[in-house]
């Protein structure tokens, strides 16, 4: 029993402290009262006022036809949504996590953008694009001659299914990339010296390194396909609906709170399942690894095949995530034709007056959100969640990767992904109930808008923390530990450059999830601090091509100022390659 | 990591104190849908008038909006709510939010708005839910305006019209109350099943329809006929780009085709400033605010004096005889009009 500990056995799970069980103090109580207290209330609340029982809406809706087929629907359109999101993904992941190349970092920052679009000008931009009389069919139309516009597009579940993959696809990009960007390529290399064909290597070697990534990223897409609110109304129209979808008609079309409580219950019971698989997964797909720094693993493309393939990536990325957000910005420029109802492509009349109007409050209302303020309010809201979200997804990362056998960390574990299986509505008024009474009185604060997005941010950081934390070498940290270095020491000089790099990762989460948050934000809004979309909705809200372009305007501002943020992300990026 | 969000917490709990500091001139909250606008000038009016501050609490669309206040009975997050429509009336009555409130105001108002006895939810203003038409379309193509709603099962307006979804919008709702209204509960399912049968397009929300499938009102729609407002054409000038003398939509205001939507305002039950409560109200139904709503708000006044922009004069559309449902069947009957619509219409 003497002599040193296995290297596969981490000291620090063997050797538990009191002091470190304390890093869970932070996050558990974030969630404890911004997140199951409310939920609890307002669940609570919701079936207490079903007259005939607590048990009376389970009857009630398990005995309409329609619920199977929601509830059926809601998985199958995340399953399939979740497949497409990967196989557009994953050659991105590749191209951006393996090579450098020109305009890499416009591009990684550019995938960021549809996901903080609010849907309803998504809905918009592909309208532009493939509606009926959109830019593609009219085109069409014109060179073949046609009658009618031979693409049907909207409220088709091709739409939903595209629209899911413009929104998520960054996420398995940046998730996976930034993995495989640290993936120390002489092992695939190895295999192939070996005698390994490329694709056995890539098979044997190269997919289990990469699958604790792949993992995270596919149940962050599914959970948020799974509880797509947005996407399925709009784009898919009245005859799709979705367990959140139902969750909102019952609550705000029909005032049905219990029904609605049930169905929230149901859909946080699936969330649960999903997460207990996928942490249970996740524990099993992780082995230590020699992370590298990016450069090494990163190369120039060299040879037809890696061209042809950056290609291919490039334009599916334009087709799929540009196209859309380049209809949107062009629309916002462009003169709606006051002869309307002809059959032909708009008359290109560029016009900067949409954006002009946006700094004039003519009829001088109280509520007029120049465009100056709504992005400074979107910043600030932004920047209090990045800070929030990381000081508590850290200590929650680290634990479960340093003590994944605690009774406490395999508790937690498939906990910590509930709040994206909650519908905005039901937490909106849930911190209604909860956090309107003492002992935590935030009635009106402004504050409870940062607060929800952390919610939905905390997650995301975790997530992206924990597959680098739990591959690294647990060697690493005994030397230091055995040199005499403390826990916090250790954390500081050995573990925090090596997740350097997915700390940014996780900000440019945080940061994108707060700045396209609308369904929790229009609930608890201040009209003293409009966010962007909630700006956006205003103008899109109101009769008029005036304010339909002024929407338009807000939106592609909307689109610029995430660019550029990522953009600056990116190059912080860069400053920190050297400490890797 | 501790300390950061224990100083985010304490950071909370201060900015949520100071929100509510009790120094100063008193706060009057108002929570409203959020649709809800005013002009600077009017509000100053009020603040100057009264030494109060006015604090407005947008929570999301009406429905949402009443939600959050029957929820927050017990503590409640403002002291007036304002933007309950006669469709959600019964509702906001039976679950008892409002304190009674017999307001001198109400005496300019007519008594066809005052549909609650009590005095607990006081009218503010109305609008019509109509068919908008795309003028160009009907007028290339020499075709009628439809002017009766059984014409619009007529095969020659097959595929011309765009509705709202009832279960998720406003709009929708008073229109299938508008059916309701004119064939009865025995007869509009059988109106909506001819409807489907003449290619109706059902889409989920207002915005939808107006802005992307109605040809009247952008680029890329398809259809001359949707379900929008009375007032809609007025801001088809209002808010042109560029700017036009004449609306390229019109408004159908025929007997029976429209809805009748009117908004109320109510003192919320637990408010510790009735007094300056009930100034606000006075205020809401006065000259002064009830003129500045339109073009606020896209609404028309309930207070007979107040005078209308001359655009709105020269383009509005108010229908002499709207559809009728009572408030009450619609409050008992709601949900399942709405599920059978839905099994009709969209199944």
């Amino acid at each position: 029993m003497t002599g040193t500990p296995p290297d596969d056995v981490d000291v620090a799970t063997r050797r538990p402290s009191l002091g470190a069980g304390l890093l869970w103090l932070a996050p558990l109580g974030f969630l404890a009262i911004f997140f199951f207290y409310p939920l609890a209330a307002i669940l609570v609340a919701s079936f207490a006022r079903s007259l005939a029982g607590p048990l009376a809406p389970w009857a009630d809706l398990f005995a309409r036809p329609s619920f199977p087929r929601v509830v059926g629907f809601t998985l199958a359109q995340a399953l399939a949504s979740t497949a497409l999101t990967l196989m557009l993904g994953l050659p991105a992941a590749y191209l951006v996590g393996r090579h450098t190349f020109r305009g890499r970092s416009l591009l990684l920052a550019l995938t960021a953008v549809p996901f903080v679009m609010p849907t309803v000008v998504v809905a918009a931009a592909f309208t532009a694009l493939l509606g009926p009389r959109g830019w593609v069919n009219v085109a069409l139309m014109e060179m073949l001659h046609l009658e009618a516009p031979p693409i049907a597009f909207v409220h088709t579940l091709t739409a939903i299914l595209v629209a899911h993959v413009f929104y998520n696809t960054t996420i398995v990009v940046r998730l996976v990339g930034d993995f495989w960007s640290h993936l120390d390529p002489r092992q695939t290399e190895a295999a192939q010296v070996l005698g390994a064909s490329r694709a056995h290597a890539w098979r044997t070697v190269t997919l289990p390194l990469l699958l604790p990534a792949i993992a995270a990223a596919s149940a962050l897409v599914f959970l948020f396909d799974f509880t797509s609110f947005g996407v399925i109304l709009l784009l898919g129209g009245p005859r799709f609906s979705t367990l959140e979808v139902e969750i909102y008609t019952q609550t705000v079309g029909l005032l049905n709170l219990p029904i609605a409580a049930t169905l929230a219950l149901i859909q946080l019971a699936c969330t649960l399942a999903l997460s207990g698989v996928y942490t249970a997964l996740a524990r099993r797909v992780n082995r230590p690894l020699t992370l590298q720094p990016a450069h090494l693993a990163q190369q120039p493309l060299a040879g037809a095949r890696q061209r042809w393939l950056a290609a291919a990536v490039v334009v599916a990325l334009s087709v799929f995530l540009l196209a859309p957000l380049g209809a949107l910005a062009l629309r916002s420029v462009t003169r709606l034709d006051p002869e309307r109802g002809q059959t032909s492509l708009p008359a290109p009349a560029i016009t900067l007056a949409y954006y002009r109007a946006l700094g004039e409050n003519p009829r001088q209302s109280i509520f007029h959100a120049a465009p100056a303020t709504a992005i400074g309010v979107s910043l600030t809201y932004a920047a209090i969640t990045v800070v929030l979200s990381l000081a508590l997804g850290m200590p929650a990362a680290w634990m479960l990767a340093r003590r994944p056998d605690d009774f406490l960390s395999r508790l937690v574990d498939p906990l910590l992904l509930l709040p994206l299986g909650t519908s905005a509505v039901t937490l909106g008024l849930g911190f209604t109930l909860a956090l309107a009474a003492p002992p935590l009185d935030l009635r009106t604060s402004p504050v409870l808008i940062p607060l929800a997005h952390t919610l939905v941010a905390f997650p995301f950081v975790v997530r992206s923390l924990l597959p680098p934390l739990r591959s690294l070498q647990p060697r690493l940290r005994q030397a230091a530990s055995v040199l005499g270095a403390a826990p916090a020491r250790v954390f500081r000089t050995i573990e925090l450059p090596l997740i350097a790099r997915a700390l940014l990762l996780a900000s440019a989460f945080s940061f994108t999830i707060s700045l396209g948050e609308f369904g929790a934000t229009t609930i608890l809004a201040r009209p003293e601090f409009p966010t962007l979309p909630v700006a956006i909705y205003r103008y899109l809200s109101r009769p008029g091509a005036l304010n339909y372009g002024q929407a338009l305007a807000m939106s592609t501002i909307l689109m610029i100022v995430c660019a550029a943020a990522m953009l600056a992300l990116e190059k912080l990026r860069f400053g920190e390659q050297g400490e890797f | 990591m501790k300390l950061a969000s224990a100083i985010g917490l304490a950071a909370a709990a201060l900015v949520a104190a100071c929100a509510r500091t009790p120094a100063g001139p008193p706060v009057l909250t108002v929570m409203t849908h959020d649709s809800f606008a005013a002009s600077e000038p009017v509000i100053q009016a009020f603040e100057q008038q009264t030494g109060a501050k006015l604090q407005f609490l947008p929570s999301g669309d009406a429905g949402t909006a009443l939600n959050r206040a029957i929820l927050a009975r017990q503590h409640p997050l403002a002291d007036v709510f304002y933007g309950v429509d006669n469709t959600f009336l019964s509702r906001a009555l039976d679950e008892d939010i409002f304190e009674v409130y017999d307001s001198p105001a109400l005496a300019a108002i007519p008594g066809e708005f005052q549909l609650d006895p009590t005095h607990r939810a006081l009218p503010v203003d109305f609008g019509d839910v109509c068919l908008n038409y795309d003028k160009s379309f009907f007028d290339s193509r020499g075709l009628p305006v439809p002017g009766r709603l059984e014409d619009l099962t007529d095969p020659r307006y097959r595929g011309l019209l765009v509705v709202e979804n009832p279960a998720t919008s406003s709009p929708g709702l008073a229109f299938l109350l508008t059916t309701i209204g004119h064939f009865g509960e025995d007869g509009y399912l059988d109106y909506w099943r001819a409807l489907r049968q003449n290619d109706v397009l059902v889409v989920n929300d207002w915005e939808a329809a107006y802005n992307e499938e109605f040809s009247g009102a952008s680029a890329v729609g398809t259809r001359p006929l949707v379900v929008s407002y009375g007032s809609s054409p007025p801001f088809e000038v209002l808010y042109a780009e560029p700017p036009v003398s004449e609306p390229s939509t019109g408004a159908i205001t025929a007997d029976d085709m429209c809805f009748r939507q009117i908004e109320f305002v109510g003192i919320l039950k637990g408010t510790t400033r009735r007094s300056l409560a009930e100034q606000w109200i006075d205020f809401m139904l006065s000259v002064t605010f009830q003129e500045d709503m339109p073009l606020q708000m896209f609404v028309f006044p309930v207070n007979p004096e107040a005078k209308l922009d001359p655009v709105f004069e020269q383009f509005m559309a108010v229908p002499t005889h709207p559809a009728q449902v009572e408030a009450q069947a619609i409050a008992t009957h709601r949900d399942e009009w709405i599920e059978a619509w839905t099994e009709v219409v969209l199944r």
